[in-house]
């Protein structure tokens, strides 16, 4: 993979991690927060395959691997806080959820 | 020199260290379960002690085997490896000399001199033209006799060590070191301590701590047999310290009265004085010998001039000091008489085997530092020599004005005590330990005889309890006797062998040393004197004593009826005196028996070192000498072995001299018949104390103790608690109290500084301060926090982005 392939992938994931960030900190909804974050990682993903072909090992995608496992693990775990969330005050408003502060 | 690995020593040898560990589980069964036993608790010790006894016996002769293969085996390789060197001549003494120099191994075929050598002729160097040179006066003067076949085998002493705790290189080491003179003790104490114990059984019965009693006697035994085979000085010094502390503990055992208790602080207290010289001068060999405890390195290093002269002096010194406050030597003796107070079988223990003779063991054990560090040999006279015969007579003297007989016996001791540190100071070394050996018997038998008397009289003041005894106690009397005539040295008991060979040595290193040869003949005369004084009141004339028994038996009109309230001040009323009569009476069978068996010793002991030189010159070989031929070290810690030594001047053995022996003999005569004159007969200017005012103060002078307990107690503890007390007082007052209250002012005007100035207005405002900010900066951090989630991802995500750019534009 030459650089201007690179560029194309790096390009594609900047632009995916802008979007997650963006939805991460302006969504109200916990669930669009949650796929922000997919987002996020996945940019990251993009990443570590695109630089790992450019350098011709599997690293990269090994990397991926793991880090798309992590990340169903953390889905599964942020889902259910959320539905519990839910149950408990009928909403996903993070706005409503301000008990953390001091 | 011979080795003698190929030599087996026997089981007890091996294992002698055994003996004072069952006296020590002898002390520890007795406490523990002693209460229980009642009067059988002295069971344990008595038990305990005779095992000793007859472990030791064994050890003796299996050390008289182990010194005789040790020969035959050295006989027999050196005649297969050097035959013609047996019969050397005199003609050979310059090569000898040369032969030492080269080569200490070569030793197989030299030759000693142990013909006197003039200390005159000796110089700081001694190279093989001066001893080639001065040899043949001295031979002229005294025929060498050559040396016995064995002399030169070199014995190698039993030694055994198990490592206590290591630190750096240092190793603390408990062990065994037996020799000729170890074993010999060893036969000494546990005989005495068994003696002594059977005669306590009748002595203290029914004492109301008969058990704490006999688990000290186990103590002072075990201490004295681990002293006498301690392999270290380290051992040493603790099992010196022990047989001070049962002294301490036995001399004061009837401690409810105030003498008593007082009597073994002194003991202790004046011991303590002398243990600062011991530490000090075992610190000093620890350090001049390379940093180790070993005794027989030390000597041995002492002996090869491998430590500076000047640490040997200085450690000789500090251990003279050691032996003049636990041998009784004069100026320090005062505790020994006062130490009368404990029970009369202790005092025997403490004179004849166990406490005062630690100090002259001490000084025999090592007696390279003395030989080498005060210059015995090439010298004409020396501290030790001095503190000895000094302490001759003056313990002598003062033993002619006590009344009681107990007293008169300790100040016997410590005369006899100068007589063996005189030996000793006069390198007269087997002389020393064969008096230590004959005294041990007799002395001991003169103790118990004593507390058989007051046992019977209950009391010890013979002029105003006793007189007459003989006709009361003729078994007592007999073997009172005969201890005496020990004594005094009257041919052939045990006494008269060991003191005429003192004497003899004294006289053989000539020039100053003669003088103590004088001293000595003198200190027999007064021996024989007070010792005839001694018997004419306690066993001759009227008896004194029974006057309160007798008004008692009138008052009570019944013959047998015990006097209690003329006990109650008696020392000996804490013993049963259920069968007490008005008359005194013959001691039982347990007091009895241990005298039979010392008056006995103190026949044949002597019998043990005859001489076989002089007129004595029909002894045979197989009889002579034998105490010199088993318990001298010989090796390379014991001068004998080492002639080139710094001094350069050979360890001589006296030789019997009949002009000595019968002077000697005469001069005790006379003092038995003067005193015999003046006592029994009343002959001579008696009552002269009164009239004449010089012989009242030479008598009050004598009565005082020659001052000392008044130079003790008045002058140097009275001043220190007088004006200079009172000195030191005033200078804490006016010199240290007012550089303390100064301190102590200027500190008040220093803290108020401190407090206004920079307390309140830097400190205190910087721990406000750090306060209010740290409010203040919660008050503003405090608007951030919000709770909201993404607010906090915000932050989080500007943060990591300014670190990020940070960290590009950085890199």
């Amino acid at each position: 993979m030459d650089d201007v392939m690179l560029n194309q992938f790096l390009l594609l994931s900047a632009i995916l991690f802008s979007t997650g960030v963006y939805g991460v900190l302006a969504k109200k909804n916990a669930i669009l927060v949650l796929m922000s974050i997919e987002l996020i990682l996945n940019a990251v993903n993009i990443n570590l395959v695109a630089f790992g072909a450019h350098n011709g090992t599997i690293v990269g995608s090994v990397f991926a691997l793991f880090v798309i496992a992590v990340a169903a693990a953390e889905v599964g775990v942020g889902l259910a806080i959320v539905l519990l969330i839910y149950r408990n005050r009928r909403s996903v408003d993070l706005d409503d959820v301000a008990q953390m502060k001091g | 020199m011979f080795a003698a690995e190929t030599v087996e020593a026997g089981f007890f040898l091996e294992h002698a260290y055994l003996i004072p560990l069952i006296m020590a589980a002898s002390f520890g069964l007795t406490l523990a379960i002693g209460k229980r036993l009642g009067k059988h608790a002295s069971w344990i010790g008595i038990a305990s002690i005779g095992a000793c006894f007859l472990f030791a016996i064994v050890a003796n002769v299996q050390w008289a085997d182990y010194v005789h293969d040790t020969e035959h085996a050295a006989e027999a390789k050196s005649d297969t490896d050097d035959h013609g060197s047996e019969d050397t001549s005199d003609d050979g003494h310059g090569d000898e000399d040369e032969s030492n120099s080269e080569d200490e191994s070569h030793g197989d075929d030299e030759e000693h001199s142990i013909g006197p050598v003039l200390p005159d002729d000796v110089g700081p160097t001694v190279d093989g033209e001066t001893a080639a040179a001065r040899a043949p006066p001295v031979e002229a003067a005294a025929p060498a006799v050559p040396a016995a076949e064995g002399e030169e085998i070199e014995i190698v002493p039993i030694t055994k060590t198990w490592t206590w705790w290591t630190n750096g290189t240092v190793e603390f080491e408990a062990g065994m070191l037996l020799d000729g003179m170890a074993v010999m003790m060893l036969f000494v104490v546990t005989l005495i301590s068994l003696l002594v114990h059977i005669f306590s059984t009748d002595y203290v019965a029914g004492d109301r701590r008969y058990t704490h009693y006999f688990a000290f006697l186990s103590l002072f035994s075990a201490s004295m047999l681990g002293f006498v085979m301690a392999q270290n000085t380290l051992q040493l010094i603790t099992m010196w310290e022990l047989v001070g502390v049962c002294s301490f503990a036995l001399i004061g055992h009837w401690w409810e009265e105030k003498p008593n208790s007082d009597a073994a602080l002194k003991a202790f207290l004046t011991n303590r004085v002398g243990d600062v010289g011991l530490l000090v001068g075992m610190i000093t060999l620890f350090f001049a010998a390379g940093q180790t405890f070993d005794i027989i390195e030390i000597n041995t290093l002492a002996n090869e001039g491998a430590i500076t002269h000047t640490a040997l002096v200085v450690a000789s010194c500090c251990l003279i000091a050691a032996v003049m406050s636990k041998s009784g030597q004069f100026m320090l003796h005062t505790w020994l008489p006062d130490a009368m107070a404990g029970p009369t079988p202790v005092s025997a223990l403490i004179h004849a085997a166990t406490m005062v003779v630690a100090g002259v063991f001490m000084v025999a054990r090592m007696y390279g530092v003395f030989w080498n560090g005060l210059v015995i040999g090439g010298s004409s006279i020396n501290f030790l020599a001095v503190v000895g015969g000094v302490t001759v007579l003056g313990g002598a003297g003062l033993a002619f004005v006590q009344s009681d007989i107990k007293k008169v016996l300790a100040y016997s001791t410590i005369s006899q005590l100068g007589y063996m540190v005189m030996a000793l100071g006069v390198g007269a070394w087997t002389a020393a330990l064969f008096h230590l050996f004959t005294h041990a018997f007799f002395k001991a038998g003169l103790f118990l005889g004593a507390g058989s008397v007051a046992h019977s009289v209950h009391s010890f003041d013979m002029k105003k309890d006793m007189g007459g005894m003989k006709q009361f106690m003729p078994k007592t009397y007999v073997t009172f006797m005969i201890c005496t005539g020990a004594l005094i040295g009257i041919f052939p008991l045990a006494g008269f062998w060991s003191k005429d060979e003192i004497l003899a040595g004294a006289d053989q290193l000539g020039s100053g040393y003669s003088a103590f040869m004088v001293v000595g003949t003198l200190g027999a005369f007064m021996t024989a004197a007070y010792m005839t004084r001694l018997i004419y009141l306690t066993f001759f004339g009227e008896f004194r004593g029974g006057h309160h028994e007798a008004d008692a038996v009138v008052s009570h009109g019944e013959e047998d009826h015990p006097v209690d309230e003329d006990h109650a001040a008696d020392p000996l009323d804490h013993a049963d005196h259920s069968d007490h009569h008005g008359e005194p009476h013959e001691s039982g069978p347990r007091i009895l028996i241990p005298l039979y068996i010392l008056a006995t010793l103190a026949v044949v002991a002597g019998f043990t070192n005859i001489p076989d030189s002089g007129v004595l010159s029909w002894v045979p070989e197989g009889l002579a000498l034998q105490f010199e031929h088993l318990f001298e070290p010989r090796g390379g810690y014991f001068p004998s072995l080492s002639e080139v030594g710094p001094t350069g001047v050979t360890f001589a053995h006296p030789k019997f001299d009949i002009a000595i022996a019968i002077g000697s003999s005469l001069v005790g005569f006379a003092g038995i018949g003067l005193a015999y004159a003046w006592y029994f007969k009343g002959m001579g200017p008696h009552g002269i104390t009164e009239r004449s005012k010089i012989a009242k103060a030479g008598h009050t002078f004598l009565v005082e103790k020659y001052y000392l307990d008044h130079l003790y107690t008045g002058i140097i503890a009275g001043g220190v608690k007088g004006p200079i007390a009172k000195a030191v007082n005033w200078f804490n007052k006016k010199g240290l109290d007012g550089i303390v209250d100064g301190a102590g002012k200027s500190a008040v005007v220093g803290g108020k500084f401190v407090y206004n100035t920079l307390d309140q207005k830097i400190v205190d405002r910087a721990v406000d301060g750090s306060g209010l900010a740290a409010e203040g900066g919660g008050q503003a951090f405090r608007q951030m926090q919000t709770g909201k989630v993404q607010q906090y991802a915000a932050i989080l995500f500007i943060a990591s982005v300014v670190l990020a750019g940070t960290f590009i534009i950085v890199i």
